[in-house]
């Protein structure tokens, strides 16, 4: 699985530290995302995965430390700049977020529209191009409603590459979608990936799929990275975090229980009051 | 109870201070927006044309039921001659601006409210973001604009039909001679006063009842609940905002402007 | 396609929504009798213009001409100084008159003209000169009884 990559980051995340109600989601995360990798971050739910992506595409700002995107500190840059900025990244949401008032041809046209003045017959061919490759050429008159998860995450995704974006977040892109789906989704990402030399950020909680497509891997936990490395790496590592994790192991170093104070403390309680 | 109230009446305050926020964040979007009239035209269709049916059909129903009323009013003091002014005044300067809107809040208000509120819990409207696209201008504002522009449209034509409602029951149906009618509405309608006041009225309806839609489909919990509750309150915010702002337009009005 | 057929039926509403408010305008109020082609003004002074209100018609022989104005008092006559403005399109001799009327027993009071005969035409800032004041009803009764009074304590 040895894949020819940079060694040069595309985005750095240095020392990170993100609140929500005075509750830390990250305290002190650092990460690097090769060009031209597949990078997966995994963690469990609830780790701050979706926060991390929208931190990235700087919809959230930072309470301490920078997110670097090509060379950009993204909580620095003026509206402007960050628009476009974003322009050059794709994203996919874990709900597919497509336009439900718009076709998929539509919804695949919608940031060629808004984004640039190419005349009809471009849009259309680039459109038919686009769903071509996640193979929904064939669905371009669907409404939103009427695809399913998998068709419509496969949308999305032709969405999330219509102006050919030097990166593309992916959260949790397998989650709820059957084997076929999601055979195809892996498939889709790295050849996406490959064929048009993007870089690919992935988040998930799938072991499997994670250490089938990924270059690297970083594993979240109480708001840092726990443990690092190429799939194989984190194979063979026998740290009990990342055993836990790989494994899907209920209990172990990281805990099945909220914060909380103690059980039975908390009966005691309620029966006095 | 005085403390429950009290603490209504600030939460109440506090929110419309952001619905101002808002407002003003809205503001060079609207600027935007007016740049590309195929949203706000579709828009249009979607919250004036829509509503339009009921309007026509409550327009020509009121206007029946006031010449039904007023005639039997009118006929004990022998001044039946005068129905089409007492019709027409009702209509243009009060019912025509207050029940259009009071009908738009219903029926194109909740739906603005929730299809906003239901594009920020299914992720739309961060789409939009992460594709460098301001939801403000591309999804609210042409919501706005058409809202504020169909409100007053749709009020004429209420007015327009029940006077036509009003002339069939009153010369159809109560015998009542038709140039009368229409002479004694003319000499007592004036343009500059009463339909011109009643125009400026659907106008602040439209702002307003838009306003409070957008704001509350923009700031609903993204959740199926927050979009319920969000599109509730559109409706009962509007109405009052409505009977409110009539009561106290009316009183300058009267008292000339 | 379906744009454009969106696009027409926005259109027709936009229209129906003006002409709706073409047909308040004309067939519900009546913008011809507002100042469509020009109106100019004259004054006229009364000793006492009862309940006379600005925006009250003003009228020849039943038919609306023109409307009041505005209402001052004259600060060295103290009378009431009316200004009428009038529809263009009709002139009247200089020597006419006016006199306050009510629409009714107890009805909306207006202004009445009765044209002269001079070859002179009231122009724009010209002065009706023959006025007859409102006629206050309770003035009548109260002169009435006075002068009953009067009779009656001069014959015992
Ligand atoms: N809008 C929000 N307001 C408050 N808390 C939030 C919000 N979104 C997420 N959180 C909290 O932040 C934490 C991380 O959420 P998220 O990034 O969605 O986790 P993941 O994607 O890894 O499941 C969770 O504990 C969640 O409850
Ligand atoms: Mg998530």
């Amino acid at each position: 699985m040895d894949r020819p990559t940079s060694t040069e980051p595309l985005v750095a995340v240095r020392d990170l530290a993100f609140y929500r109600d005075d509750r830390p989601i990250f305290e002190g995360l650092n990460l690097t995302v090769a060009k031209g990798s597949v990078t997966a971050i995994m963690g469990g739910s609830g780790s701050g995965k979706t926060t991390l992506l929208s931190l990235i595409g700087g919809r959230l700002l930072p309470i301490r430390g920078t997110v670097t995107v090509a060379g950009e500190v993204v909580g620095a840059l003026s509206r402007k700049a960050l628009f476009a900025l974003r322009r050059r990244m794709g994203m996919l949401f874990q709900s597919s977020a497509l336009l439900t008032d718009l076709d998929v041809y539509e919804n695949v046209a919608f940031p060629m529209r808004e984004h640039t003045r190419l005349p009809e017959t471009l849009i259309h061919d680039l459109v038919l191009m686009k769903l071509e490759m996640v193979g929904l050429r064939g669905a371009r008159a669907l409404f939103p409603a009427e695809l399913s998860g998998g068709m419509s995450r496969r949308v999305a995704l032709a969405r999330a590459i219509a102006l050919d974006p030097m990166m593309v977040m992916y959260d949790e892109p397998f989650t709820g979608l059957d084997p076929i789906s999601m055979g195809v989704i892996v498939k889709l990402i790295r050849e996406l990936n490959d064929a048009l030399g993007m870089t690919s950020i992935i988040v998930t909680h799938d072991v499997a799929e994670a250490c089938t497509i990924a270059d690297y891997i970083y594993l979240l936990g109480n708001g840092r990275v726990i443990a690092e490395g190429t799939p194989a790496d984190m194979k063979k590592t026998d740290a009990p975090e990342v055993r836990q994790f790989m494994g899907g192991l209920p209990d172990g170093p990281v805990a099945f229980h909220y914060p909380a104070s103690r059980y039975l403390d908390d009966l005691l309680m309620a029966n006095q009051s | 109870m005085i403390r429950g109230l009290g603490r209504r009446v600030i939460s109440g305050v506090s929110r419309l201070g952001h619905a101002t926020f808002f407002l003003a964040r809205l503001m060079p979007a609207l600027g935007a927006a007016l740049t590309r009239m195929r949203l706000i035209v579709q828009q249009l269709y979607m919250t004036g044309v829509l509503t339009l049916v009921i309007v026509v059909v409550s327009g020509a129903f009121v206007g029946m039921i006031l010449a039904l009323q007023g005639y039997n009013t009118l006929v004990r003091y022998d001044a039946q001659s005068s129905l089409g002014l007492l019709v027409a005044l009702s209509l243009t300067r009060e019912l025509g601006p207050v029940l259009t809107a009071l009908l738009f809040a219903g029926r194109a208000g909740s739906a603005l409210t929730a299809e906003i509120g239901l594009m920020k819990a299914t992720e739309q409207l961060a789409g939009m973001e992460m594709m460098a696209v301001d939801p403000l201008s591309r999804v609210v504002a042409p919501r706005f604009w058409a809202g504020w522009a169909a409100v007053p449209l749709l009020a004429m034509i209420f007015s327009a039909v029940g006077v036509i409602g009003a002339y069939i029951v009153a010369v159809g149906d109560l015998g009542l001679d038709g140039g009368v009618f229409w002479s004694q509405m003319q000499s007592g309608v004036s343009v500059s006063n009463d339909i011109m006041g009643g125009l400026v009225k659907s106008v602040v309806f439209g702002f307003v009842v838009s306003w409070i839609a957008v704001f509350e489909g923009y700031d609903a919990k993204p959740t199926s609940e927050g979009v319920s509750r969000a599109t509730t309150r559109t409706v009962v915010s509007s109405s009052l905002a409505i009977l409110g702002l009539d009561f106290i337009m009316t009183a300058f009005m009267l008292r000339g402007l | 396609m379906q744009a454009k057929s969106m696009e027409f039926t926005v259109g027709l509403f936009v229209v129906a929504g003006l002409l709706a408010l073409a047909m308040l305008a004309l067939k519900v109020g009546n913008i011809h009798a507002l100042n469509l082609g020009g109106t100019y003004a004259v004054t006229a002074d009364f000793n006492d213009i009862g309940s006379l209100k600005t925006k009250a018609p003003v009228t020849v022989a039943g038919v609306r001409v023109g409307h009041v104005a505005h209402i001052t008092v004259d600060p060295t006559t103290y009378q009431a100084v009316v200004t009428l403005d009038l529809l263009k399109k009709y002139r009247f001799p200089r020597d006419s008159s006016a006199s306050i009327e009510t629409a009714g027993l107890l009805g909306e009071q207006y202004v009445s003209l009765s044209p002269g005969g001079s070859r002179h035409y009231l122009k724009n800032g010209g002065k009706i000169r023959i006025t007859q004041s409102a006629i206050i009803l309770e003035k009548i009764i109260s002169q009435l009884l006075y002068s009953k009074a009067g009779h009656s304590s001069g014959h015992s």
